[in-house]
């Protein structure tokens, strides 16, 4: 058996499992395998349809348009588009440092955005797995069996949700489609009887983010070597981290480590991520691989996301997150985690520092300000990069002299994780099942291990009937040997 | 714990009657996805009964179940291509088995959640699927589909002005 599962030899000889595409993840993944007849895995690789013609779509338009526009690209972080984008056509109009209403005020949303995205991977896309066990049989994986046996868990989930989506319509305008943010600032602040609608259920969000922690460590408690090692690879890491080195989900600059957690860079311009990171093109997919280009496509993949975030940043201004990231890197002993289950414990660190933020900014009375928007210099150029939930975001877009966009150049989170997410998947693949009988508990084990990540694609087409699941099982000779499918 | 009563910045006790609800899904730069709220758009540019209530979302997601929670009865209308054209207007159930395949729930599988975390049935609901055909970005909504718009907008006007169960049946 090749040891990277990448690519098999003599392919054409083995037969081939499909996983299409990945339940509970966004878009159409898929996981091949290739394995023999005595079912020894030969490759494995998690393929994802990215969708590239969103730069396409942006270029032309004028330049104000593009921060509602790029809500469009994704129904389940808009806000993170929305306000990458506002970040680099805030350079573009020359401002480059915003009022502190505007500041603030982005900050919440995205908080919010942050605080409700997490709860619904770790409230209803996670825990089935997490609760039951990933031998569990599928019909009781899912979000109504969570409900049935932990209603409790399941309604703070609605309500954290809804929580976020009513921070993200305070400060965007609306649930959807928001206008709030703009090039140089936001077009509204909050009034004082939004604020108080907000802080007069903060305090409960507060709690329930703890609670969600403690249950993942409870969880976690309770199988260690499972948690510790299911699907562990050694990756660098990379994310924004605030100038003082804390956590900054909104601003700051790139910070890089090693696979011990050593500095690789740190204080880098994130406008500067071009002389950082390149992408890789592979034959047997579409979506690209970024790597660092200091190490080569080979070894210069990393991963990004809450489990970088956590072990890339210093500290957390939040106390209470703070006490729960101690804890965290405390119990890796030293050294990073590299096990993709934690990224679990770390995103609920991440949800409770959220909750604590936006507290702390609904007691600021900046957000009430009416000083909205600044502006400059005009530009021709503006990068805009923040941590949306799955990871670091990049928008990079070039204005001609008519204020229509010329270039556009996106990088999302799941693009940085690609590699990440296809070397776990090996993992779990050379684990569990190497030269067993495959079962669907089985495949299972490898759509844990992507979840994990929380990937997400473009996934705002979704019209009834085009999200079919189809799992197939081909001999060598490409016979279809028995298939499933729900639509 | 107990679970806390959700407050109205939680979006649950902000309306005294309970309203019939009309759902539109779908990105409006994406195609025919763009039909369910297209159809929002023109039921809101119409007069309607005040017991109607309109929203438009991207997909369906769980906090949805505090939506529904204040409503008699909710339509869903969103594209799809499965049904024939022009439309179809069916009863839904809640959806009691179904993995969700993503981050987003069916109509029917918002159901199931909502019997499973309210622990009561959900309101009476009906999906208006209209037959779209193309959904690439940044495209117009198609002739054909344009044209199931039309139709599936003048039925459900035809059938909004009595907000009875019956008027929906």
């Amino acid at each position: 058996m090749r040891t990277n599962l990448e690519t098999a030899i003599g392919a054409d000889k083995l037969r081939r499992v499909a996983i299409d595409p990945i339940s509970r993840v966004e878009g159409h993944g898929k996981i091949t395998l290739l394995l023999d007849d005595r079912n020894q895995v030969h490759q494995v690789r998690l393929h994802i349809v990215e969708f590239r013609g969103f730069e396409k779509f942006i270029q032309g338009r004028p330049y104000w348009e593009v921060p509602v526009m790029v809500q469009r690209l994704c129904g389940i972080c808009p806000v993170s588009h929305h306000l990458a984008a506002s970040k680099a056509l805030d350079m573009i109009v020359g401002a480059h440092r915003l009022t502190p209403t505007a500041e603030k005020l982005r900050r919440l949303m995205h908080y919010g955005q942050i605080l409700q995205s997490h709860a619904l991977h770790f409230y209803y896309l996670c825990t089935p797995d997490l609760l039951f066990g990933f031998d569990c049989e599928a019909s009781r994986r899912n979000i109504v069996e969570i409900a049935a046996q932990y209603p409790e868990t399941a309604k703070k989930g609605v309500l954290i949700r809804r929580f976020g989506q009513e921070v993200i319509r305070h400060t965007a305008g609306k649930r959807i489609h928001g206008t709030g943010s703009v090039p140089g600032g936001v077009n509204k602040s909050l009034t004082i009887a939004e604020r108080d609608a907000l802080l007069a259920d903060i305090y409960q969000i507060v709690q329930w983010s703890r609670e969600a922690v403690a249950l993942v460590k409870a969880l976690h408690a309770r199988q260690p070597a499972l948690y510790n090692s299911f699907g562990a690879v050694r990756a660098k890491t990379m994310s924004l981290v605030g100038v003082g080195g804390e956590m900054d989900l909104y601003h700051g600059w790139l910070r890089g480590r090693d696979e011990n957690g050593a500095i690789l860079f740190d204080g880098v311009d994130y406008a500067d991520y071009g002389t950082l990171i390149e992408e890789q093109v592979k034959p047997w997919t579409y979506m690209k691989f970024p790597y660092l280009k200091s190490f080569g496509p080979e070894t210069g993949w990393y991963r990004v996301g809450p489990l970088s975030r956590v072990q890339n940043c210093d500290a957390i201004a939040t106390p209470l997150a703070e006490i729960e990231r101690r804890e965290f890197v405390d119990y890796a002993g030293g050294t990073p985690s590299q096990a993709p289950l934690d990224y679990h414990w770390a995103r609920m660190i991440e949800m409770l520092c959220a909750a604590e933020t936006i507290k702390d900014l609904l007691h600021d009375d900046d957000v009430l300000g009416s000083e909205l928007t600044v502006s400059g210099t005009r530009a021709e150029e503006g990068v805009g990069v923040i941590e949306a939930p799955r990871g670091t975001l990049i928008h990079h877009y070039r204005v001609d002299e008519n204020d229509l966009v010329s270039t556009c150049n996106l990088i999302v989170s799941t693009t940085h994780n690609n590699q990440a997410m296809n070397e776990s998947v090996r993992e779990v693949a050379r684990r569990y099942l190497h030269g067993r009988e495959i079962t669907e508990p089985l495949l299972n084990h490898l759509e844990v291990a992507v979840r994990a990540f929380d990937p997400c694609l473009s996934c705002a087409t979704h019209a009834l009937g085009k999200m079919p699941l189809i799992v197939e099982l081909v001999d060598a000779d490409g016979n279809t040997v028995s298939s499933l499918r729900r639509d | 714990m107990p679970m806390a009563t959700p407050s109205a910045a939680c979006g649950a006790t902000e309306a005294a009657a309970a309203p019939l609800l009309v759902i539109g899904i779908g990105n409006p730069s994406r195609g025919d996805d763009a039909l369910g709220p297209a159809c929002i758009d023109a039921l809101e540019a119409a007069v309607l009964p005040p017991a109607v209530e309109l929203l438009t979302e991207f997909q369906l997601q769980v906090e949805h179940v505090l939506d529904l929670a204040r409503c008699s009865r909710v339509v869903f209308v969103d594209a799809s291509i499965a049904c024939a054209s022009p439309f179809s207007f069916d009863t839904i159930e809640a959806d009691m088995r179904v993995t969700p395949l993503s981050h987003a729930l069916s109509p029917a599988e918002l159901l199931g959640v909502y019997r499973r975390v309210q622990g009561a049935a959900p309101p009476p609901a009906r999906l208006l699927a209209i037959r779209g055909f193309e959904f690439e970005l940044g495209s117009p909504l198609s002739s054909l589909a344009r044209a199931n718009l039309e139709a599936a907008v003048r039925f459900l006007m035809t059938r909004l002005p009595d907000t009875k169960v019956s008027a929906l049946g």
